[in-house]
């Protein structure tokens, strides 16, 4: 890979999916719930200085509003409720069992060589920053679902699927240049409400099972 | 025009009164007569449609066609005959202490809010406004789910939000995608997202991109469908949640994903060349179909068993799609009204059995015909038509389905009449004793408005005897457009 025939915001960019990458792969290894939001948040930063860099080299200015909202939303808002329920329901020092932490290291490793597999066969993508970014995205949504399926806090899984709208988010800003402003605010919108009603749910699980234990919730089944 | 933006308009506005009407007789007439004005102005607009044609806002904003004019129409009927249902069945589940006022509130206001949803979802040309409007329809009725508050609720609340979460996010990496390979050929980006120009230029976009964005397209919608295995939110949620969000669940809620799915089809097709997206339809589709047959026998729930019947016939009509000739899509468009006439008749009169019953267990309603007959009879004739038996319009629209199998793909007839006849008897083994059964003791009669019932039920057996001919003609249309060839 020849990285000195790109341009330096396409070398700033990919450098930004490989660091946003790596905390897809710290949020699996961490095992603290308030450094796991820490982690987070960091993400959220990352892919805000993302939408700035293309919103200024492309000179898509509209891209400046889907920053203030990644800004407001993912970096703020979220990860501080998060964090003040965490220290409400005084779980902050819970340390999570996770199922065997090489293996899911493992696993997040191969979902990152099937990012790339996938997206190896589309011809447009001869640009390769465009598809080191596509891949990257694509990965870390798919770290996310991993982090949803081998945790048991509810917590995690709410980090875990915000960090799926953060890839999400990512391929949008980086592969497309952004959606249209419309669809980029209805997004948002949608998130900021999906992270209340997260908010509504930790307290009326918390009240019904008296954990947040999402292994508790088992009273229904499929067949019996 | 005008009946256009007053559909979306009325239900919005009536989603924000009804968030203040704390008075539980006037927000029920409220809210029934919220969808009363919306069904008036949906009809407005399909005779608009029907006259003059497809409608495009300025600005490219919002698409009308023979497609989604049906749906539309279908939306605001169900909508407004589940409403006429929704407020003496729920005055009764407050009476008895399930629900507070407050919890009243938050539903009258959810249930306008979720209409708009699903009617922004059809409306829009915009695929990430579609998107947007299917997330948000998930967030209306995630709150409804676990409107009772008891555990099993809200296990089934939270499994709902996080599995469709998590399904739709999928899907909007597919959009991402379309996104991607059409900004390479569209000059202006903010026409690039527009259904109607996508359609346009559907043969130039790049076929390996688009084949990519429809695996994620339908794993993501597919969620909301409930196709097999991606289904396990769907008993929870329409098991646990009120009876009203359990027949518009089933009756619109998968229609309006399946038709998301259908749009992209009609993109992706042209640029394949091939009917790789409807092989990947088929093969869910016909999993679907057989695995909630078979699991329908197993329950123990009667919402839970209806459910099952649900993804059983989403299933069902994503195979027919998948085929692809224009008798099987004629069938699959026909299948997807019948379908979700019947199921909400279906749900309806099982949250009357339910009050009647004072529980949902299987095991434990009896004697339905003794008790109050009109539920009984309610019950035993919407599972005869939702079983597919003559002279229902689900059996027209199976039979349509059959015929263009065996056109197509002969040997696949033998699966699909084998999961037929499992759905059948699993339904039948459970209804005949809630039925005929003998009644306990200790069962009394509720107030229970069995017209939208009837109603459903006499449409249904319309549309089995004689399609008419408006009906037939849009259905036609919209054929024609799905796969370039009409029936009649």
């Amino acid at each position: 890979m020849n990285f000195t025939v790109l341009t330096m915001a396409e070398q700033i960019i990919l450098t930004l999916a490989a660091l946003m990458l790596f905390t897809s792969f710290l949020l699996l290894a961490q095992t603290r719930l308030l450094t796991l939001i820490h982690i987070f948040a960091l993400q959220g930063a990352l892919l805000f200085a993302t939408t700035l860099v293309i919103a200024f080299t492309y000179g898509r200015h509209h891209l400046l509003i889907s920053a203030a909202l990644t800004l407001g939303l993912k970096v703020f808002f979220i990860p501080i409720q998060l964090q003040k329920l965490v220290t409400r329901l005084d779980i902050k020092r819970e340390v999570e069992v996770v199922g065997n932490p090489s293996l899911i290291m493992f696993g997040a490793a191969a979902l990152v060589l099937f990012s790339y597999y996938a997206v190896l066969p589309i011809r447009e993508l001869s640009m390769l920053a465009t598809r080191n970014t596509i891949a990257v995205s694509l990965a870390i949504v798919l770290l996310g679902m991993l982090l949803i399926i081998s945790r048991r806090k509810a917590v995690v899984q709410v980090v875990g699927f915000m960090c799926m709208e953060n890839g999400l988010m990512f391929a949008a800003v980086a592969a497309t240049q952004g959606m249209p402003m419309v669809v980029e605010m209805g997004v948002a919108l949608d998130v900021l409400v999906a992270a209340i009603l997260f908010g509504i749910f930790f307290f009326q699980i918390r009240t019904e099972f008296g954990t947040l234990d999402v292994d508790k919730l088992n009273l229904l089944k499929e067949v019996d | 025009m005008n009946a256009l933006y007053l559909t979306l308009l009325l239900p919005l506005t009536g989603a924000v009164i009804l968030a203040f009407c704390g008075h539980m007789r006037i927000a029920g007439r409220l809210n029934l007569l919220v969808c009363i004005a919306t069904f008036i102005t949906s009809l407005q607009l399909a005779v608009d449609v029907f006259f003059n044609g497809s409608i495009l806002t300025p600005l490219n904003f919002f698409y009308v066609d023979a497609f989604n004019v049906y749906l539309v129409l279908l939306n605001s009927f169900v909508g407004m005959t589940t409403a006429i249902f929704s407020s003496p069945y729920m005055a009764h589940e407050q009476s008895i202490g399930k629900v507070k006022a407050g919890g009243m509130r938050l539903y009258h206001s959810m249930y306008q809010g979720f209409l708009f949803t699903m009617l922004l979802a059809l409306l829009t040309n915009n695929l990430g406004i579609l998107w947007v409007a299917v997330e948000g329809a998930t967030l209306a009725t995630v709150l409804l789910v676990s409107l009772y508050r008891t555990p099993e609720s809200i296990e089934a609340g939270w499994k709902y939000f996080l599995l469709c979460g998590v399904g739709i996010a999928q899907a909007l990496f597919g959009t991402t995608l379309i996104y991607f390979a059409a900004v390479q050929i569209m000059p202006d980006n903010n026409q690039a997202l527009m259904w109607s120009v996508l359609y346009e230029h559907a043969s130039e976009l790049e076929p390996t991109v688009l084949l990519l964005a429809f695996v994620f397209l339908i794993v993501g919608y597919g969620t909301k469908i409930g196709l097999v295995p991606l289904h396990n939110w769907l008993p929870d949620a329409h098991s646990e949640g009120p009876t009203p969000m359990s027949a518009i669940l089933s009756g619109l809620l998968l229609n309006i994903a399946l038709y998301a799915v259908v749009r992209f089809k009609m993109l992706i097709d042209p640029a394949l060349g091939s009917n790789i997206a409807g092989h990947i339809m088929m093969g869910f589709g016909l999993l679907s179909f057989l695995v909630a047959g078979l699991l329908l026998h197993r329950q123990r729930d009667i919402k839970r068993m209806f459910s099952y019947s649900s993804i059983e016939h989403m299933g069902l009509i994503t195979f027919a799609f998948g085929i692809g000739g224009p008798l099987a899509t004629f069938g699959a468009l026909l299948h997807m009204i019948v379908h979700s006439l019947t199921k909400s008749a279906i749900f309806i009169t099982v949250g009357h059995a339910a009050q009647v019953c004072q529980t949902q267990s299987i095991d434990k309603i009896r004697g339905l015909l003794k008790t109050q007959p009109e539920i009984g009879w309610g019950l035993l004739i919407g599972t005869v038509a939702i079983a597919g038996l003559p002279p229902f319009g689900v059996f027209t629209s199976e039979f349509l389905l059959f015929s263009a199998t065996i056109k197509s793909f002969p040997w696949l007839v033998i699966s699909l009449l084998f999961g037929l006849s499992v759905a059948f008897a699993g339904l039948f083994r459970h209804v005949q004793p809630m039925v005929f059964g003998e009644c306990p003791t200790g069962q009394v009669k509720v107030k229970a408005n069995m017209w939208p019932v009837a109603v459903h039920l006499c449409i249904i057996l319309w549309l089995g005897i004689a399609v008419p001919d408006v009906l037939a003609g849009w259905i036609d249309q919209a054929t024609i457009m799905i796969t370039g060839k009409g029936v009649l």
